[in-house]
């Protein structure tokens, strides 16, 4: 198939803040503002960003955990608005998740078997013995022995509960699995098993991943694409290695400057940017990183940026603007 | 000049009627300088954080130190009794711990908590413990600390909130700062900001530091010095660029080879097979030998003793020995 499995057309999620006499609506938080992107079949979305800057919302916008505020999902090319029940039953199928953590993510009453069938039994109509099947094969597909199905998830390591929960999110034979923090909740040594999995897994499955993890290095590593989330915007977005090697925003510069070296001898511009990120009750005017930025001018407190392209991906930031459109 | 020696120290956890026996920390021995940065690396249940409980002794209960010794500017502390000890912590060696909304107390104000070692170690006035609050608060970069001074911890983000725990760390000049995952819970670019405070903070204070962390990233950025821990035991111990660039340990080797890294692009990760040991039930021999791609036959009967490998890198295996 040729089109993007999953795009996002200014997706925007707001949260309405509520207070005082009649519990009015008092103020918005702008969670996700005018987000685009798009997954292709067996490619990976990287979405890098620190806490509060929406890319938690954007999953669960992706999985229809919230309904957007503006801006439009397409599955297949299709507006998720426009479909009926039934083929809304089908994206959701299509849909999965793999959660943080997986001493969490899994219920400590049900056995493994249990876990992995329950979508199977939810959505589609299988005999029992079909379902011990299905189970088996997924059980493999994930690198677990046969009788781990007769456990419960209490008797698993972080690593081997992380894998129950791929399984799980592999029943239905998903396009795109949403990967929030997949591995930030496992030990040092157990990330990496982790990762090669859930790359074989796309390489043997076809799937698409919206991979989302504060490890940048883990990041540039799993994706094809990586997009830097600020306060609910895309500052930027391109090629994962393009955008690792020479980042352009000032953000992301900053962001991958902080991210620590995996060498003692790895010599890099280190960009300790001041203060913290502002509260997304009130965003700052114009460029919303301004405030923080090494090369903040007059403009961008007053203009917001638009994304442009700029060498090989899209920055929002005045900064690659070399003319200034005559303003109206 | 050393500040800080343990010698074969073993810390163990006993069960209510002594019938199971945790070796947390087993025969550790460790060395941190005047003014010198030690890391500390290893996983969940490899004994890095009871090792620094160990050392200020605020051990819990069921955790006994079973032998070693603990110098610490010319007196063992495992001799000092609990009085004494109350004298070293905060106002000797200091702690920053991961959680700082755990390290601080909802009830009481920046200024109070800030100015309570003062007060309790130096006998300070409550009007110039105050006034040193105000101004360590300044030393880390607190903006307005004469507004913040009178605001509770809910008020000031995480970032700030680990700055105020840095300032009581350092309220009464210790010598040395035991800093336990210090930045796991904070984002990046205020990471990037606290890493540079600390480092800043102990070059003007002449502090030597312990950081105990699972990021080899820290470690690269922070330290000179690296011990590596596995299952209670110190298996690699060194000057970080030697360990990064010529480790002697399989696991150590293989930890630095799991590492996603920014240039690599998609190239496929070197996992380490399995998963860390139970800590009540270690395999025999070396405790990494099921995990390790080099391991001999006498790895599974023999412990491998502590092996030097060149000046002051030391390995506990049989393939360096």
């Amino acid at each position: 198939m040729a089109g993007p499995v999953v795009e996002a057309l200014h997706l925007t999620k707001h949260f309405p803040v509520r207070g005082g006499f009649l519990a009015r609506e008092t103020a918005v938080v702008r969670a996700v503002d005018e987000v685009s992107f798009s997954i292709e079949p067996g490619r990976t979305l990287g979405l890098v960003g620190e806490s509060g800057c929406g890319k938690t919302t954007t999953a669960k916008l992706v999985l229809l955990l919230e309904q957007p505020t503006a801006g439009m999902i397409r599955f297949e090319g299709r507006d998720l608005q426009t479909l009926d029940r039934t083929m809304l039953h089908g994206y959701r199928r299509s849909v999965q998740a793999v959660f943080q953590d997986p001493f969490a993510s899994l219920n400590p009453r049900m056995r493994v078997d249990q876990i992995i069938a329950e979508p199977l039994v939810t959505h589609e109509r299988l005999g029992s013995g079909e379902v011990a099947k299905r189970v088996a094969r997924l059980l493999e597909l994930v690198g677990l022995p046969d009788r781990s199905a007769d456990l419960f998830p209490h008797e698993f390591s972080g690593g081997q509960r992380q894998r129950i929960a791929i399984a799980r999110s592999l029943a239905l034979s998903p396009k795109l699995v949403v990967l929030d923090e997949p591995v930030s909740a496992l030990d040092v040594s157990i990330r990496a098993q982790i990762l090669n999995l859930l790359r074989d897994l796309q390489a043997q499955l076809g799937l698409s991943y919206l991979f989302i993890a504060h490890d940048l290095a883990a990041v540039a590593h799993m994706s094809h694409t990586i997009a830097v989330m600020y306060l609910g915007r895309i500052v930027e977005i391109g090629d994962a290695a393009t955008v690792a090697a020479t980042p352009k925003h000032p953000y992301t510069q900053a962001l991958f400057s902080a991210a620590l070296p995996s060498h003692p001898g790895e010599k890099r511009e280190e960009i300790i940017l001041a203060g913290e990120v502002p509260s997304p009750l009130a965003p700052p005017a114009g460029c919303r990183f301004h405030p923080r930025c090494p090369h903040a001018m007059e403009r961008c407190g007053r203009e917001e940026p638009t994304l442009l392209r700029e060498a090989g991906r899209l920055v929002a930031c005045h900064l690659y603007e070399g003319v200034i459109p005559a303003r109206s | 000049m050393k500040l800080l020696e343990l010698r074969h120290l073993s810390t163990h956890y006993v069960s209510a009627r002594g019938a199971r026996v945790t070796r947390a920390v087993d025969d550790v021995s460790l060395t941190v300088g005047e003014g010198e940065t030690l890391g500390i690396v290893g996983e969940s249940g490899s004994g890095k954080t009871t090792l620094a409980l160990s050392l200020l002794r605020l051990l819990p209960p069921a955790a006994r130190i079973v032998s070693g010794e603990i110098w610490f500017e010319g007196e063992d502390l495992l001799t000092k009794s609990h009085r004494e000890m109350r004298r070293v912590r905060g106002k000797r060696i200091a702690m920053i711990l991961q959680d700082p909304l755990a390290s601080l107390n909802p009830l009481f104000t920046v200024g109070d908590q800030v100015a309570e070692p003062l007060r309790v170690h130096e006998g300070a006035s409550r009007g110039s413990a105050w006034a040193r609050a105000r101004e360590l608060l300044r030393a880390v970069r607190i903006a307005a600390p004469e507004t913040r001074v009178r605001e509770y911890p809910h008020q000031l983000s995480g970032g700030m909130r680990q700055r105020i725990v840095g300032a009581i760390a350092i309220s009464c000049g210790p010598r040395l700062l035991i800093a336990d995952e210090p930045t796991t819970s904070l984002d990046l670019t205020i990471q990037a900001q606290y890493l540079q405070l600390l480092r800043d903070l102990q070059r003007d204070r002449g502090l030597s530091m312990i950081f105990i962390t699972h990021n080899l990233g820290i470690v690269a950025r922070m330290c000179d010095h690296v011990a590596v821990m596995y299952a209670g035991r110190l298996v690699e111990a060194g000057p970080v660029a030697r360990i990064f660039s010529s480790a002697a340990h399989p696991y150590t080797q293989a930890l630095l080879e799991s590492i996603p890294r920014m240039a690599d692009g998609r190239k496929r990760l070197t996992a380490i097979d399995g998963q860390p040991p139970d800590p009540v039930a270690l395999p025999p021999g070396c405790a990494f030998h099921p995990r390790c791609p080099k391991v001999l036959d006498r790895c599974r009967k023999e412990a491998p003793p502590e092996v030097r490998v060149a000046a002051s890198h030391t390995s506990r295996c049989w393939l360096a020995s």
